[in-house]
């Protein structure tokens, strides 16, 4: 069992009481709300005559549904209107703060929590949504729950939850040049599988994790669910320290800073804690990762071959036969050359505003091939006010992508923005799911930003690294 | 139908609310979905979700595994005749991994389901089951995969699922399950609506936020605040 792990110290922080389930009774320091999953917790509160227990402990955004072109109200798609209308409802009744579009704070969920300061270590953070995870880059214990849970959350303000194990996953040493955030948890994924986390919450660590900013061990801690992990998280460190110093929540209080950053020292784990596993994984060894297949634990190194399903461990080959005939992959084959139709830059795990530099670094002076369809969607209404700032918008535009407002997009394809027929699609977001992108026929590439940026340009899985020194001023 | 000895009928809740009842045995007929890995988005597409309520989400369980583009039946059971009326869905490993919607469970329960056997379930999918009082049964990979069989062969046998005992039975064979201790207790002993568990709580939960170096008093109702006040529902 573990122990002295950041995990069990904020656990015991917000447990309230051991419920006769044998759960415990957890409280919520932050729940996030969007448009999708919370209108029906809203209803049930009201048939139970409730309240939200916690207003200013809640807050609010709209990404799923919201479209990214015209943004004009009322919206064009009618049942877009009305998911927001509801929302717009409930927070103004319940007095929930609201980062909508006129805010100019509005964006996906996992990207406005840090970037305002609402996210920080030591907290209990949910959200209807399993990319929650994500906050767990700052040292916050943060999860996905279904819309039963938001019930109980807007009620209680808590949670009830069974105590996981812990699993270490230490990535040693330096990652390579092209080599990624997103290429480093997409080989955890496939090294301990798409359940292997299942039961567990990760606390990522080591040399390779340490040398990541705030953007890239969000990128990790987001599709720590991709893993089976319901939760990771990074120990603070003074990377984090100084991002919450620039945030809204720090900005103009220093001495509240100053008053919370015991805590947060407090609540990392101790040298001596105990793991219930401990994963070493040598990120120096890692490249350019690609999916293959359906799901994220489907990736391999650009270099790489695509597995024989025979060669695979025997639970893994029908999956592994259906994802290569959904995909027309063929087995011994590399992923480098297939040709891709969209490229979509954009998602909670890789739309901040790092990820835009990097990936319009490499577009800067190139231009996206004349058979794809590339798009940039940022990941909030800041990062692409920033990004504007910068110029990056020009530079992508005068490439050839579409730049367009913040929003979950071609994720998940609640909005317009979807694959049409059977489209490949080279995508820096976190789920290769069949149909997840829209279309059912739809194939998903999952890459890291840069990776995208080099596909979009050439219109085939490119491995970034052979492209560098064609860089023009 | 549904052998619960609460007489559980889903269909008829008002838009999710469930009574906290127990459930300690579900009784039915078998339906097998194949495959491991099955995530949410195949579960329920995510353009059923433009909804403000989960009435009518039944129809599109499966939806995009169960139609073409032309809107034509393929092969699926749940599109199958033999299996209309079955209750016990039977999965392979990882069932309901992926998104954290909760559409997925409230679609298959509204198509019928009432509980869900398998080698293993994604844990954001399971607690949503439990909190529509579904349970999610798991056995060895060998034991599912020789219920899946009987099914498709006997598809108007009955399966008798014992939550308390965690035993599956079918075809005179009583075989061993798992239930999670947590689950097994909140469904046996009828306290899955944690809403009104914790609400009991309210004292307690104050005190905890207290407590937090990051929560300003101001951010705690007062005692007397109504928020939180029919914890006795």
């Amino acid at each position: 069992m573990s122990d002295g792990t950041l995990y069990d110290k904020v656990w015991d922080r917000h447990k309230v009481t051991e419920l006769p389930t044998g759960q415990d009774q957890l409280f919520v320091g932050l729940h996030l709300i969007h448009e999708v999953t919370s209108p029906q917790a809203f209803g049930m509160l009201r048939e139970r005559d409730r309240e939200v227990a916690f207003p200013e402990r809640t807050h609010a955004t709209v990404d799923h549904i919201v479209p990214t072109g015209n943004r004009d109200r009322p919206y064009a798609d009618d049942a877009a209107e009305n998911m927001m209308a509801e929302l717009e409802e409930n927070v103004r009744e319940s007095g929930i703060e609201f980062s909508d579009p006129d805010s100019g704070n509005q964006g996906i969920v996992h990207v406005i929590g840090p970037e305002q300061g609402l996210t920080q270590p030591g907290m209990t953070i949910v959200c209807g949504d399993s990319h929650t995870s994500t906050h767990g880059a700052f040292g916050a214990l943060a999860f996905g729950i279904g819309t039963s849970q938001i019930r109980d959350v807007l009620a209680t303000g808590c949670v009830a939850m069974e105590k996981q194990k812990v699993r270490k996953i230490e990535v040693t040493g330096e990652l390579g040049e092209g080599v990624t955030a997103k290429d480093v948890i997409l080989t955890i994924i496939r090294r301990l599988g798409t359940d292997g986390g299942v039961g567990y919450v990760y606390e990522y660590a080591g040399e390779a994790i340490e040398d990541l900013g705030m953007e890239g061990r969000m990128s990790i801690c987001n599709m720590s669910i991709e893993g089976g992990a319901r939760a990771g998280y990074v120990n603070p460190d003074e990377t984090t320290y100084e991002w919450l110093r620039e945030t809204d929540a720090f900005a103009d209080d220093p001495e509240k800073f100053a008053e919370l950053k015991p805590y947060w020292e407090s609540i990392a784990s101790d040298d001596d804690a105990a793991y219930d596993d401990v994963v070493t994984i040598d990120g120096s060894a890692i490249e350019p990762v690609v999916t293959w297949g359906t799901t994220p634990g489907q990736g391999i190194g650009i270099t790489e071959e695509i597995p024989h399903p025979d060669d695979l461990p025997e639970d893994k080959r029908d999956t592994a036969r259906r994802a290569q005939e959904h995909m027309r992959v063929e087995p011994g084959d590399t992923m480098e050359g297939y040709d891709i139709d969209v490229a979509f830059l954009g998602s909670c795990t890789n739309a901040r505003l790092k990820d835009l530099r990097e990936a319009a670094a490499f577009v800067k002076g190139r231009e996206v091939d004349e058979d794809v369809r590339a798009m940039v969607v940022p990941g909030s209404q800041r990062v692409q006010e920033a990004a504007e700032a910068e110029g990056l918008d020009e530079v992508f535009r005068e490439a050839g992508f579409d730049w367009r407002d913040p929003g979950c997009s071609m994720c998940l394809g609640m909005n317009d923005d979807q694959l049409q027929g059977d489209e490949a699609s080279a995508s820096s977001s976190n789920r290769n799911f069949v149909g997840r992108q829209g279309s059912k026929d739809g194939r998903t590439v999952l890459m890291s930003p840069i990776m995208v940026a080099a596909a979009a340009v050439t219109g085939a899985v490119t491995d970034v690294r052979e492209m560098k020194e064609v860089t023009v001023a | 139908m549904s052998g619960s000895d609460a007489e559980i009928d889903h269909d008829g809740f008002a838009d999710g609310e469930a009574p906290a009842e127990r459930v300690t045995e579900v009784s039915g007929t078998g339906i097998p979905v194949r495959g491991n890995d099955i995530d949410t988005d195949q579960i329920i597409p995510a353009r059923f979700m433009k909804v403000v309520t989960f009435d009518g989400l039944g129809q599109f369980a499966f939806f995009d595994q169960r139609f073409d583009d032309e809107d034509e039946e393929k092969d699926h059971p749940f599109n199958e005749e033999q299996y209309r009326g079955a209750n016990v869905l039977v999965v392979n490993a990882n069932f309901g991994c992926g998104s954290s919607r909760e559409h997925a469970p409230q679609a298959l329960m509204r198509w019928g389901i009432d509980a869900i056997v398998g080698e293993s379930f994604a844990e954001i999918f399971a607690g949503n089951c439990l909190a529509l009082g579904i349970p999610t049964v798991t056995a060895d990979a060998d034991a599912i995969e020789a219920l899946q069989d009987f099914v498709e062969e006997n598809p108007d046998a009955e399966i008798d699922l014992d939550v308390e005992g965690e035993t599956v039975t079918y075809d005179g064979e009583t075989i061993d399950a798992d239930v999670s201790e947590a689950q097994r207790k909140a469904l046996v002993e009828g306290v899955w609506d944690t809403t009104a568990l914790m609400g009991a709580n309210r004292d307690a939960v104050k005190a905890t936020a207290r407590s937090l170096p990051y929560v300003p008093d101001e951010h705690i109702p007062a005692d007397d605040d109504a928020a939180g006040a029919a914890g006795d529902d």
